[in-house]
């Protein structure tokens, strides 16, 4: 019933979205870490800057007030739904 | 009586700790290393507007008191009172960025939950004013439950104000505030974090216009690499010809010096080993001291731009082809400059896989200890001429070189990540700090310190190292129509060696450095001067310059091959020690040293044989 979420690495540049799940048990258990301190948590407003020059990886994504890189695989953990402009 | 206060200065990445901590200590700091890890103690000592002295601590940045590197836990013991060499702080300065507050609070929340007297410094306010935000100092200092003083370390603004605060933090009697309170999991925290974040912006505009646009060119995916290789390629050249200068300088000076010191010292031992032995060794390697400043130039220029952490982000794939993370960039960089601290950089790669390739392959980058070499035998066997306009042959040949030890670099841990580092394979998590005018302070206290570093270095081993080569190089004495480089006991020393590398074109004077070098690498330059000063007469001497007297004495081929030979060769015991201490163990340094050996082996060889084939020989 529930019409599948995107994930933060399908985004488009400069797609303003919200955190909808994490799912952590995909990451292991230090990268899960890191994006919990760099605020990764449901709620949360995210949006993907910019692009690695080489295979589009890793990606820039605001992520509250602050930037971040992460690699596309960790993106891919990440469901939002996109905020409408 | 009892010992000036500990203060630590504790915070998040990127919040403007270390320049906070220039600006309140200047000039009186003290890098050191915490027993048993090899994690950097940044100390200083401060006076408090009373006069009466504190000690300050630059404590790692760190996300959490959960750590997730080696630096951040020293940062967690050192704040519990655990860690070995440090008491445990009287009080904390807690550094948050004005413009990231939800998320450099969590952290400020947990370490003032620790119950130490503390005060809290919202660090670059003017940025997040650039940024569109206004913040209620008051609101935050009191659902923190402590002082809250705007600064801008970088302008030394609300630094009085930081020295005042920290003088009745520690005077005033203790007062206990409650302790840790009900401890609580990372989610509430950040909860609490946010609602206190947003409980003290007054106004907010969107976030980041300025660096968003600057990183739409400097991220963007054909513009981005291209300006990364040019600031890169703009490093070397100015390594090359800005130090030009200034090097001619001081060796005019160094020859200046034994010209005048020469006559006035009886002819025979002590001359020979003052003019001979120190003046002409350690002055070789003091020529350098302005490239390898420069250099450090450009890598603390980068850093403190935030630009090193894009270079990274723009890198990352092309090193995890290569089974490195973008992460092993910096301490890659950092390896340009000197493999120790690149590889002391390394404790920042979670993986651990990561780390030890990283560890393994960052000899391989072109250290400024082989730049007096490369610089030296370029100098006297490549032509100065501009093959274009402003770009020199003898520039393009050291960016070849280094290009050679980047690439090498690659290949080796491609290898390394199928064979005995095989598994793993980390992610790549940064975060992109905000674009920042470098402070000249900073800048200059971190090249003073290299300064400082290089010089012990010179005065300490290199010169260590050429008084017991000039020493073996002057006896016994050479009877006449004999070479004193040949018949001393460096001389026979040499012989052996040159029986193992006479295939590779390495001839007696070469031998004869290689061993020395292995304390440093540029003490080869300086053994190969002393060498040559012992060999002339002395009417004959100041009328060749070094490099003449190599052209007279090498072919290219040989030339080339040594050049090659550096490239690869572990020839640096510092290196090998802290790759000892950074693996807890033998193994790998020895395996180090021996795949770097054959490589540098098989390189010069492989050079060799080549430029001779080719008729250089």
């Amino acid at each position: 019933m529930t019409k599948p979420l995107a994930s933060l690495d399908d985004l488009k540049i400069g797609t303003r979205a919200q955190i909808a799940s994490i799912d952590w048990a995909a990451l292991d258990e230090g990268d899960a870490c890191r994006l919990r301190h760099f605020g990764f948590e449901e709620g949360v407003k995210v949006e993907p800057l910019h692009l690695g020059p080489f295979g589009k990886d890793p990606l820039a994504v605001r992520v509250g007030r602050m930037t971040v890189a992460i690699r596309r695989a960790h993106a891919r953990a990440v469901r939002v739904v996109p905020i409408a402009a | 009586m009892k010992s000036a206060p500990l203060i630590a200065v504790v915070g998040n990445p990127n919040a403007g700790k270390s320049a906070l901590f220039n600006s309140l200590t200047g000039a009186r700091q003290k890098v050191g290393n915490y027993p048993g890890v090899t994690v950097e103690r940044k100390g200083g000592k401060m006076l408090l507007p009373d006069g009466a002295p504190a000690e300050l601590v630059d404590l790692p940045g760190a996300y959490s008191l959960d750590p997730t590197s080696p630096d951040e836990a020293v940062t967690r013991d050192v704040l519990l009172g655990k860690q070995v060499g440090e008491r445990l702080p009287d009080a904390l300065l807690i550094v948050v960025d004005a413009s990231n507050l939800d998320n450099h609070l969590h952290f400020a929340l947990q370490l003032i939950a620790l119950g130490l007297p503390t005060i809290v410094a919202l660090n670059m306010i003017d940025l997040a004013r650039r940024d569109g935000l206004e913040l209620d100092p008051a609101r935050l200092a009191v659902d923190l439950g402590v002082p809250v003083i705007e600064t801008v370390a970088v302008r030394k603004r609300g630094v009085d104000e930081i020295r005042a605060a920290l003088a009745t933090l520690v005077t005033a009697p203790r007062v206990l505030r409650p302790g840790p309170g009900p401890s609580h999991d990372g989610f509430t925290l950040q909860r609490r974090a946010r609602e206190i974040a947003l409980r003290a912006i007054i106004r907010e505009a969107p976030a980041r216009r300025f660096n968003h646009s600057l990183d739409s060119i400097l991220l963007q995916p054909l513009i981005g690499p291209v300006i990364l290789a040019v600031i890169l390629f703009v490093m070397f050249q100015a390594v090359f010809t800005g130090s030009a200068i200034p090097a001619d300088a001081i060796a005019a000076a160094v020859t200046a010096f034994g010209q005048w010191l020469a006559p006035l010292l009886p002819a025979g031992l002590i001359r020979s080993l003052l003019v001979d032995g120190i003046i002409s060794g350690v002055g070789a390697v003091l020529v350098f001291l302005p490239q390898i400043l420069i250099l450090f130039l450009f890598i603390l220029l980068l850093e403190s731009t935030g630009y090193m952490v894009r270079a990274a982000f723009l890198m990352d794939r092309l090193m995890s082809r290569a089974g490195l993370s973008g992460r092993a960039f910096i301490p890659l960089l950092s390896s340009f400059a000197c493999a120790v601290p690149g590889i002391m950089a390394t404790r920042t790669i979670e993986d651990p896989k990561d780390r030890l390739t990283t560890i393994l392959v960052a000899p391989l980058m072109t250290c400024s200890a082989r730049l007096p070499v490369y610089a030296l035998i370029i100098a006297a066997f490549i032509p100065r001429r501009d093959v274009l306009p402003g770009i020199g042959l003898q520039g393009l040949v050291l960016f070849g070189l280094y290009v050679v030890g980047v690439v090498g670099a690659l290949l080796a841990a491609l290898v390394l990540r199928r064979t005995v580092v095989k598994g793993g394979g980390g992610g790549f998590m940064m975060e992109l700090p905000k674009y920042q005018w470098p402070r000249l302070a900073d800048i200059a206290i971190g090249l003073w310190q290299r300064c400082v570093i290089f010089l012990k270095r010179a005065g300490t081993i290199i010169l260590t190292t050429t008084v017991i080569l000039w020493a073996l190089s002057s006896y016994p004495l050479a009877r006449a129509n004999e070479k004193q480089s040949e018949v001393s006991i460096a001389g026979h020393i040499a012989s052996g060696i040159e029986v193992v590398v006479a295939p590779i074109g390495f001839n007696h004077d070469i031998s004869l450095a290689l061993l020395p070098a292995m304390a440093a690498r540029e003490v080869a330059v300086a053994a190969i001067a002393t060498v040559y000063a012992i060999d002339k007469p002395d009417d004959a001497r100041n009328a060749q310059t070094l490099a003449q007297q190599m052209r007279s004495r090498w072919s290219l081929a040989t030339a080339l091959a040594f050049l090659a030979w550096f490239v690869f060769a572990p020839q640096c015991i510092s290196t090998i020690a802290v790759t000892r201490r950074e693996t807890n163990g033998w193994k790998w340094p020895l395996f180090m040293v021996s795949y770097l050996f054959v490589l540098a082996y098989l390189a010069a060889g492989l050079t060799y044989w080549l430029a001779v084939a080719a008729g250089l020989g």
